[in-house]
């Protein structure tokens, strides 16, 4: 009773901890949702588009054409901008909410006013839906209206919400440095941190070995294929240019397939590195708000189990899909459906422990 | 705890450096590098029209460069803010390393230094493109993974206490 009254204290109504919670896991679903609607219907379709224009551009060279060639390669430059703003959207998407979590685990350790703390989860939480919102808008807005020769309004947007998470992130690093340089301050006490229920020690354990498994992929992918690849990516493209300008369409019609291959190879490395470590961070966060989840003991670890699975099936799948194509992508695209609908029943529990809260406090008054 | 207060207030620290880092970078490098590598490809393959072989691989080169500069610049980005949210969330499941005071405070100065270090030897590789920046890099990486799989001992060792 005693520890259920101190996780409540805790986790008060409109309380930082509270709102920078729910309004970060929201925002890492929102960003997988989103990520997963970008690899089904944009990813692999604007890959192809890119590709295509490469050719037409290789094709023009070949024929002598540089008036073509300059308009495949502006066609280029619009396809990679549409990608890289919808991978910006879903990496900071998420990157903001994982960084939402962290400062709400840390806020017994920011030695500041409640009321300062609720302030700067909200400026927080603005910036971090404003960035991401900003750079999705990047691709559409371009350069209307612009004050300024190389950088449109959506960019402004973004990086105003960029200023606002440094803003706020600054004045919990000032909370936190409070903290630590008052030696009058004992050590913290905090139900979170001290809970440790099934679900989050197989949270817990699954998410550091996901780290170490990104961890060691990364290390093993840099010291065998980084500088290889960085060194054939502009070998093959002076390779293609060089084919066009000897007008040997083989010698073009092999560079092109070869980079292809290689940016294949490229991504499908950088993702599964990226979505281990990411994987493996989010378990390690959500095993520290378990005493939130209200579902039953079983549904927790069941949900614990699926988040885990989702976060292997996902790199690992992605690997897989240079040698099994679609099908390896599928799964994939699956294991990102069971994180997001495991993440989406722990949100579901902790509503229904606010609600609970909420009603206790009500009932009081 | 100091191996907390290492792994959390650095942590932080680090992250908003990171994130500092590439807000100065998306306002005043990133537009540019992305132009300058669109610029340098079509001005390539139009030479490549022009069956104008030096020209074509004078853009060729610049592309390669543009290309190998702002592939880093993304990195280093990613990987402070990244290894920045590893160090917080290590902070804060420090108690569940099963270690001593001293030994906890040891991995967290390793994983501190080696979050900070890795991404500068890949900065420096834009400045120096010979192998001293990559032995940084790959020395800081090691560093990391080390410290990061001590603590895993630490939880296992932990648990089975």
């Amino acid at each position: 009773m005693a520890t259920e009254k101190a996780v409540a204290g805790e986790f008060a109504a409109m309380g930082a901890r509270r709102l920078l919670v729910l309004g970060g896991i929201g925002l890492i679903v929102a960003g997988m949702i989103f990520g997963d609607l970008f690899a089904i219907f944009v990813l692999h379709q604007n890959a192809a588009r890119v590709g295509g224009a490469l050719a037409g551009a290789a094709e023009a060279a070949l024929a002598g054409d540089a008036g073509a060639v300059l308009r495949e390669f502006g066609a280029v430059g619009g396809f990679l901008e549409n990608r890289g703003t919808k991978v910006d959207t879903h990496v900071h998407m998420i990157g903001f909410g994982y960084l939402a979590l962290m400062l709400a685990v840390m806020q017994p350790w920011i030695a500041i006013c409640e009321m300062t703390k609720k302030r700067l989860a909200v400026v927080f939480l603005a910036g971090a839906v404003t960035l991401p919102v900003g750079v999705f808008l990047i691709h559409y807005v371009g350069m209307a209206y612009s004050p300024l020769a190389a950088i449109g309004w959506a960019s402004i947007f973004a990086d105003a919400g960029g200023l606002l998470v440094i803003l706020a992130a600054a004045g919990s690093l000032w909370g936190l440095w409070k903290h630590f340089a008052d030696a009058t301050r004992g050590a913290v006490e905090d139900s979170l941190l001290a809970a440790r229920d099934g679900a989050g020690r197989v949270l817990m354990a699954g998410g550091v070995a996901l780290i170490l498994m990104g961890f060691a992929h990364g290390a093993w992918y840099a010291a065998v294929d980084l500088y290889r690849h960085e060194a054939a990516d502009s070998t093959i493209l002076t390779g293609m240019a060089a084919g066009a300008a000897a007008r040997d369409g083989g010698a073009v019609e092999r560079a092109l397939g070869e980079y292809g291959q290689l940016q294949g190879e490229k991504a499908v490395n950088i993702a599964a590195h990226a979505h281990s470590i990411e994987f493996g961070l989010l378990a390690i966060l959500v095993a520290f708000f378990q005493p939130y989840v209200r579902l039953r003991d079983a549904w927790r670890r069941r949900w614990a189990w699926v988040l885990l699975a989702g976060s292997v099936m996902l790199p690992v799948c992605v690997l897989l899909e240079l040698r099994f194509g679609l099908l390896a992508g599928g799964l994939a695209d699956t294991g990102g459906l069971l994180v997001i609908v495991a993440l989406m029943a722990m949100w579901v529990g902790i509503l229904r422990y606010t609600g609970e809260l909420d009603a206790a406090a009500g009932g009081g008054r | 705890m100091k191996a907390r207060k290492i792994l959390v207030v650095g942590g932080l620290a680090l992250l908003i450096w990171g994130m500092g880092y590439g807000f100065w970078y998306a306002v005043f490098a990133e537009h540019q590098a992305l132009e300058g590598m669109g610029v340098s490809l079509a001005t390539g393959f139009a030479a490549a029209a022009q069956r104008d072989a030096a020209g074509m691989r004078a853009a060729m080169e610049r592309y390669k460069e543009t290309k190998y500069v702002y592939d880093r610049q993304v990195d280093i980005h990613g990987h402070w803010i990244g290894l920045a949210m590893v160090l917080m969330i290590l902070g804060m499941a420090m108690e569940r390393v099963g270690y001593s005071e001293r030994v906890k405070t040891i991995l967290a100065a390793g994983m501190l230094a080696g979050a900070v270090v890795f991404p500068l030897g890949v900065y420096l590789q834009t400045v120096d493109h010979g192998a001293g920046p990559r032995v940084v890099a790959g020395v800081a990486a090691g560093l990391v993974i080390a410290a990061m799989g001590g603590m895993a001992a630490g939880m296992l060792k932990e648990r089975a206490e």
